[in-house]
C-alpha cells in the first residue's frame, strides 16, 4: 500500500511538474545515446590494437645443413624457454608455400626460382609482446668471453624486427591510455551532466519539500517518491536511447559490417550486454541522484 | 509508528484544558543566536498552559517567529531549554523531529500549501505521512474543511482559491490532526481585516476544543478584539507578559511623551 502511494506520488509529480523532468529525460537520453554509440567502438578499437600487439613475434631460421634431431631439439629448448608461449616450426617447403600465398596471383615468380631458397624456422609467439628481448637473449646468450652465442648450432640467425617492435608497442600503448582517458572523461561529464539536471528538476520544488517536511513527514517519506520518479525517468530515457541504437545497429551498422573489419571486430562488446549495462546505470544514476540532491533541502 | 504517535497525541489532549501540571508550552532562559549573529531570542522565559490562547505580539525582527521556528524545531536555542508537554524538544534526535511536527498543527503567512496538488490532497497528506488508514483520511479530511467552510472546492488547486480561502485551507491541513499544539505565525498577514476575523474565529474555535494555540501577530486590531493573553517581545526579550491583554500595554501621557523623546518607535504599527 505503502508503494503505491509513493508510486502514485511521483506519477503526479511527473505529470504537474513535466518540464524538469522532461529535461532531465532529454539529458539521459543523449548521454547514454553518447555512451552507447561511444563504448562499441572503444572496444573495437581496443581489440584492433591487441591484435596489432600480438602479430609481433620472434622468428628464429635453422641452418641449412642442420640435422632433424639438432632442429627437434632446438624446437623443445625454445619451448621451455620463459615467456615463450607457442612455437611453430615452418619447413622449407611451408615458407615456400607461404610466400606463394602472399604473392597470390603474381605467385608465378616463385616457380622461375632454381630451387627453395627460403631457410626453415620456428616462429615463436610470446606471452606479452613486450617480452621479445628477453626471450632472444635467453635464446643467445652472452658466452665466456662477452660474445653473443647461439644456443643451439642449428640457429642461423633471430629476427625480432626490433625497429617496428618498439614502434608498434609505443603506438599501441599510446592509444589504449587515450581511450581509457577519453572513456574516463566522457563517463564524468554524463553522471555530473545528469546530476545537474536532476538538481535543477529538485530544486524547482524545494518549497514543496519544506511544506512536507513542516507537517511531519519522515526523510524517506519525502525522498522515495523522488527515487521512484528518478528511476522512471531514467529508465525511460535510457530504453529510448538504446532503442535508437538498436535501428541504428540494425540499420546502419550491420549491412557496413561485412565490408569493415573494425565494426565486425569479434572482440567488440555485445549488443545485449551493452544494452543492458547503459540501461541500468542510467537509471541508477538517475535514481540516486535524485536522492542524494533532496538531501540538502531537508536539512530543515 | 502509527501506535506510538496516537498514545502521544492521546497522554497530551488528556490533560488539555487544565489550568495545572506541566505546561503545553515552556521556555527557559531560551537564547536562540542565528548564524550570521542575529540574535532570533535572548534569554526568554515563558509557560503557556495548555488550552491557553496566547499572542506573541510586537514590530519584524522581535523574536516571534524565531519562537515558532523553536517549537517547530527549525531553530535550536543555544541557551536554555524549550520544553512542550515537559519535553526538552532541543534534546530531541533529529530522526524524531517529524513526530514531533506531527503533534504539532503550524499556520504560516504565506501559507505554504503544496501548489501541485487539490486542496482534499493537501490537508490528506498530513494524514498519509502518518500513514493513516484510507478510510480515516476519507473521513477526517471533509470533517476539516466542512469545519473552515470549505467544502465546495475540494478539487481545486490552491493558486485558483483566494489568499483568505488558502489560508482556511492551511487551518484545516493544520487542524486535521487534532494536534494538541496549534502555531501560528501570522495567520492574518496577508489578508484583509474583514478575512482576518474569520480566520480568527476559526483558530478560537479550534482553542474551544481544547487546543493550545499560539499566533504570532501585528494585527493589532485583532489582538484587541480577542483580548486574550498577550506576550510582547521586543529585541528577542519578553518585555510584557499580560492575561486578557491588548495589542499595546496602556501607558501614561508622561511614557508617551517620553517615549517620544527619545526617539523609540512605537511597539507594532
Amino acid at each position: 500500500m505503502r508503494l503505491g502511494f509513493f508510486l502514485k506520488e511521483s506519477l503526479r509529480a511527473l505529470r504537474r511538474n513535466a518540464a524538469p523532468s522532461l529535461a532531465a529525460f532529454a539529458t539521459i537520453l543523449i548521454t547514454t545515446l553518447v555512451l552507447g554509440v561511444f563504448i562499441p567502438v572503444m572496444r573495437a578499437a581496443t581489440a584492433k590494437t591487441n591484435e596489432v600487439r600480438n602479430k609481433i613475434e620472434l622468428e628464429v631460421f635453422v641452418h641449412e645443413d642442420a640435422t632433424n634431431a639438432e632442429v627437434a631439439k632446438l624446437g623443445s629448448s625454445i619451448r621451455s624457454t620463459a615467456h615463450v608461449e607457442r612455437a611453430d616450426y615452418i619447413s622449407k617447403s611451408e615458407a615456400l608455400r607461404i610466400l606463394r600465398n602472399r604473392l597470390g596471383t603474381k605467385s608465378d615468380i616463385v616457380n622461375d626460382l632454381p630451387g627453395n631458397p627460403l631457410p626453415a624456422s620456428y616462429r615463436i609467439k610470446l606471452d606479452d609482446p613486450g617480452n621479445s628481448d628477453s626471450v632472444k637473449g635467453s635464446l643467445q646468450p652472452l658466452g665466456a668471453n662477452g660474445k653473443p652465442h647461439f644456443i643451439s648450432p642449428a640457429i642461423d640467425e633471430i629476427k625480432n624486427r626490433e625497429d617496428d617492435t618498439n614502434k608498434i608497442l609505443s603506438a599501441t600503448s599510446t592509444i589504449k591510455i587515450l581511450l581509457a582517458g577519453l572513456a574516463g572523461l566522457l563517463v564524468l561529464a554524463s553522471v555530473l551532466l545528469v546530476a545537474n539536471t536532476i538538481r535543477l528538476s529538485v530544486f524547482a520544488r524545494r518549497r514543496e519539500v519544506e511544506v512536507m517536511t513542516l507537517v511531519g513527514a519522515t526523510n524517506w517519506f519525502v525522498r522515495w517518491p523522488f527515487v521512484i520518479e528518478g528511476l522512471i525517468v531514467g529508465f525511460f530515457g535510457g530504453l529510448v536511447a538504446v532503442g535508437l541504437l538498436w535501428v541504428a545497429k540494425a540499420t546502419v551498422v550491420d549491412p557496413l559490417s561485412d565490408r569493415f573489419a573494425l565494426i565486425a571486430a569479434p572482440q567488440t562488446i555485445q549488443f545485449t550486454l551493452l544494452v543492458a549495462l547503459l540501461l541500468a546505470a542510467a537509471t541508477a544514476v538517475s535514481a540516486i541522484g535524485s536522492g542524494l540532491t533532496l538531501r540538502r533541502f531537508l536539512r530543515v | 509508528m502509527r501506535k506510538n504517535n496516537g498514545s502521544k497525541q492521546g497522554a497530551v489532549t488528556a490533560g488539555s484544558g487544565a489550568r495545572n501540571g506541566t505546561p503545553a508550552v515552556q521556555l527557559r532562559d531560551v537564547t536562540v543566536v542565528y548564524p550570521g549573529g542575529n540574535v532570533g531570542l535572548d534569554g526568554a522565559s515563558v509557560a503557556i498552559d495548555r488550552g491557553e490562547f496566547a499572542f506573541l505580539v510586537g514590530p519584524t525582527g522581535c523574536g516571534k517567529s524565531t519562537f515558532i521556528r523553536l517549537l517547530m524545531r527549525q531553530a535550536q536555542a543555544g541557551r536554555g531549554q524549550a520544553l512542550i508537554a515537559g519535553r526538552d524538544i532541543g534534546k530531541l534526535p533529529r530522526s524524531k523531529v517529524p513526530m514531533l511536527r506531527r503533534n504539532i498543527g503550524v499556520v504560516f503567512q504565506d501559507y505554504k500549501l503544496l501548489p501541485n496538488r487539490t486542496i482534499y490532497d493537501n490537508v490528506a497528506y498530513c494524514l498519509q505521512v502518518i500513514g493513516e488508514r484510507r478510510s480515516e483520511i476519507r473521513r477526517k479530511v471533509p470533517e476539516a474543511l466542512r469545519l473552515v467552510g470549505l467544502t465546495t472546492k475540494l478539487n481545486s488547486y490552491p493558486d485558483e482559491l483566494s489568499g483568505g480561502e488558502q489560508q482556511r485551507v492551511s487551518l484545516a491541513r493544520a487542524f486535521v490532526n487534532h494536534p494538541p499544539l496549534l502555531l501560528a505565525d501570522e495567520p492574518t498577514g496577508n489578508l484583509d481585516p474583514e478575512t482576518s476575523v474569520g480566520i480568527m474565529q476559526l483558530l478560537y474555535r479550534m482553542n474551544r476544543t481544547g487546543t493550545t494555540v499560539i499566533v504570532a501577530t501585528h494585527d493589532r486590531e485583532m489582538v484587541d478584539r480577542m483580548r486574550r493573553r498577550v506576550i510582547q517581545l521586543r529585541e528577542g526579550r519578553i518585555v510584557r507578559d499580560q492575561h486578557s491583554g491588548l495589542y499595546l500595554a496602556d501607558e501614561s501621557t508622561s511614557e508617551f511623551a517620553a517615549r517620544l523623546e527619545n526617539g523609540v518607535p512605537a511597539a507594532g504599527r
